[in-house]
């Protein structure tokens, strides 16, 4: 296995909703082992890339391989040990509200281990609850008992079920007071380290930017026209680019300017 | 590329220190682990080492299978490499983890519980009814004493959704219920050769009862649980709450146009869906029975008081204001998740029917009493 692979590898990606074209000829490489930001402003088709790659929309054309296998055109049947190794957070946890915490982590290992022992399966569900940061007395609870931050947590958890390379989160601390914002970065990062997890993330924090991406990517004109280390893309000139690192919000995120903060 | 399909497995062996061990062997991870919880739950051996010289990717499942087990037969883990013994190490320190399911109560206590809940629920409902009819009155009344601020467009709005767009599937209904009257009444009269009264019993009994009867079951289903939903789901997205701030009141926006639509527009369905089935009736008279529409017609008349036709007419206002406040209501009761609104949508219709049965069996003795048999 070439280790220069990419984990996800989009080509000329075309998505169209009737007049609207989202994305044209975009491309886009993921590292294994990396955490990719992904930032751009609203209505660029973050979201729709990340539904793109996981298999929620289908595009008009392009090529989408993770995994070193090609995904688009396939039937649901075929790509079921591909998206296996993937979990994914969506912006509101989406947790199923009818059961608990624990039991929405079950449902993932229960669709695709169905074999696995019942009492395992419920200890595996547990020790993820935990891991993911979430108190004790959160797993038995169902959502709606849930902070917005636990819910992000519990959401974590949940995708976090079938041991994943691949993770994708999409605006995980938005609505998260800076203090939950934070701790919701370090437990990434940590997840990241502890289970040489790659991390897709989209994100309008500038904050979890500079702490934890390894790289960001640009999206804007339908396509991804940077990607880089923080430091690359100020570099670039690009109008947009700088308008959102060096606007006031950009740089008060900075870590290293003085003064700011 | 990490490739997880090296089943795992674990023997029994002498360690070169004489020790007996526990010594896996391939990948550990949730694809691979197999049956190996079982096993190891019920190993009874007297291991005192873990051995994971011999493993290739662990994953946390896996890891927590050895901290498990370590944890249970009290050995220690040996020759892990330094990734895996911190993989196990972090797994490790989230035990004692949490639960699956909250505690389930005393079973006695939950009886008592779940008997002592409905009944408060019932009556809860119930004052909340009755107050939130209130409410809708009260808001009535002061719209009457300033007309400008009745939003017509809404009610208009609500006319076409509850009552012409309604019209195709009461009509069809009701002519089928016609039919089945006219069939079956014919079948039973025909033994004492009194199928000429068919026609009464056509007449008489869709104007006052199944006519209306029917078109409210259906309202209710059609437009009762509609308003329990938009307005739940409006609760949920926290739209009412946003009307309340900008000194909207919901109950003048949203509830009072669905009521009076309802109110308004029941009468004219019942009466619509009434002379449908004696069209319905008068079809099956003229197919099976050789009696010609004028000839059916004319003896509706006769037959027909118009008190009959009063009957219905009074009796449809009350229930299309028991549909609408009762959707209106459970409507507005959601909260927390959207389970509710589907709950909530159920609720709306079952009561309102219940309610419109139970009304129309205090009519059916009230407009007897007065004479209007």
């Amino acid at each position: 296995m070439a280790e220069e692979q990419p984990i996800i590898c989009v080509r000329g990606l075309h998505n169209q909703f009737g007049d609207q074209v989202i994305h044209h000829e975009l491309d886009l490489d993921v590292r294994r082992g990396e955490i990719l930001g992904v930032v751009g402003g609203s209505g660029t088709g973050k979201s729709v890339l990340m539904r793109s790659i996981i298999g929620l929309q289908t595009p008009q054309h392009g090529d989408i391989e993770v995994f070193g296998d090609h995904l688009l055109g396939r039937p649901e049947a075929e790509t079921v040990d591909i998206r296996k190794r993937w979990g994914v957070l969506f912006q509101g946890g989406a947790l199923f509200s009818t059961l608990t915490v624990a039991e929405n982590v079950m449902v993932p290992i229960r669709e695709f281990y169905p074999k696995m022992d019942r009492d395992f399966r419920r200890e595996v569900a547990k020790y993820k609850v935990g891991l993911s940061g979430l108190p004790p007395e959160a797993g038995p609870k169902y959502p709606a008992e849930l902070s917005g931050g636990m819910k992000k947590r519990a959401g974590v958890a949940r995708a976090l079920a079938l041991d994943p390379e691949l993770l994708f989160l999409d605006e995980p601390t938005a609505g998260l007071d800076p203090i939950g914002a934070a701790a919701f970065d370090n437990l990434i990062k940590e997840l990241q380290k502890t289970l040489g997890l790659t991390v897709f993330l989209i994100t309008h924090d500038l904050d979890t930017l500079h702490a934890i991406c390894d790289r960001v990517a640009v999206l804007a004109d339908q396509q991804v026209i940077a990607v880089g280390t923080i430091p690359e893309l100020l570099a670039l000139d690009h109008p947009w680019i700088q308008e959102y690192f060096n606007g006031p919000r950009g740089r008060m995120a900075a870590p290293k300017e003085t003064g700011g903060g | 590329m990490a490739v997880m399909t090296v089943p795992s497995d674990f023997v029994e062996e002498m360690m070169e220190d004489g020790v007996m061990a526990l010594r896996f062997s391939g990948d550990l991870s949730i694809a691979t682990v197999d049956d190996l919880p079982e096993r190891l739950s019920s190993y009874e051996g007297d291991a005192q080492k873990i051995d994971l010289s011999g493993v290739g990717y662990v994953d946390t499942v896996g890891a927590w299978l050895i901290y498990r087990t370590a944890r249970d037969i009290r050995v220690e883990i040996v020759g892990a490499e330094p990734a895996v013994d911190q993989l196990i190490r972090t797994v490790g320190g989230v035990d004692p983890p949490t639960d699956v399911r909250p505690d389930p109560p005393n079973p006695i206590l939950r009886i008592l519980n779940d008997v002592g809940e409905s009944t408060t629920l019932a009556i809860k409902t119930f004052a909340g009814l009755v107050g939130f009819f209130g409410a809708v009155v009260a808001a009535a009344l002061s719209l009457m004493r300033h007309p400008g601020r009745i939003r017509w467009n809404a009610v208009i709005q609500r006319f076409d959704v509850v009552g012409v767009r309604a019209l195709g599937i009461v009509g069809l209904m009701s002519f089928l219920i016609g039919l089945v009257i006219a069939q079956q009444g014919a079948v039973q009269l025909r033994q004492f050769g009194a199928e000429v009264f068919t026609v009464n019993l056509v007449g008489r009994l869709t104007l006052r009862e199944l006519g209306v009867l029917m078109t409210a079951i259906m309202v209710a289903g059609r437009s009762g649980s509609a308003f329990a939903a938009q307005l739940g789901t409006m609760k949920l997205t926290e739209e009412i709450d946003a009307m309340r701030t900008i000194g909207v009141s919901p109950i003048e926006a949203l509830v009072l146009p669905r009521v009076l639509a309802t109110v308004i527009m029941l009468p004219l369905l019942g009466f619509y869906a009434s002379i449908v089935a004696i069209i319905g009736g008068g079809v099956l008279s003229w197919v099976a029975l050789d009696i010609p529409p004028a000839t059916f017609f004319t003896r509706i008349r006769e037959v027909v008081p118009i008190t009959d036709v009063y009957v219905g007419l009074v009796k449809a206002p009350v229930f299309g204001a028991i549909i609408a406040v009762s959707g209106c209501y459970q409507g507005m009761q959601v909260k927390g998740n959207a389970e509710q609104v589907g709950f909530r949508t159920t609720a709306a219709v079952v009561q309102a029917i219940f309610m419109v049965i139970v009304l129309d069996a205090f009519f059916a003795v009230f407009f007897t009493w007065i004479g209007w048999s």
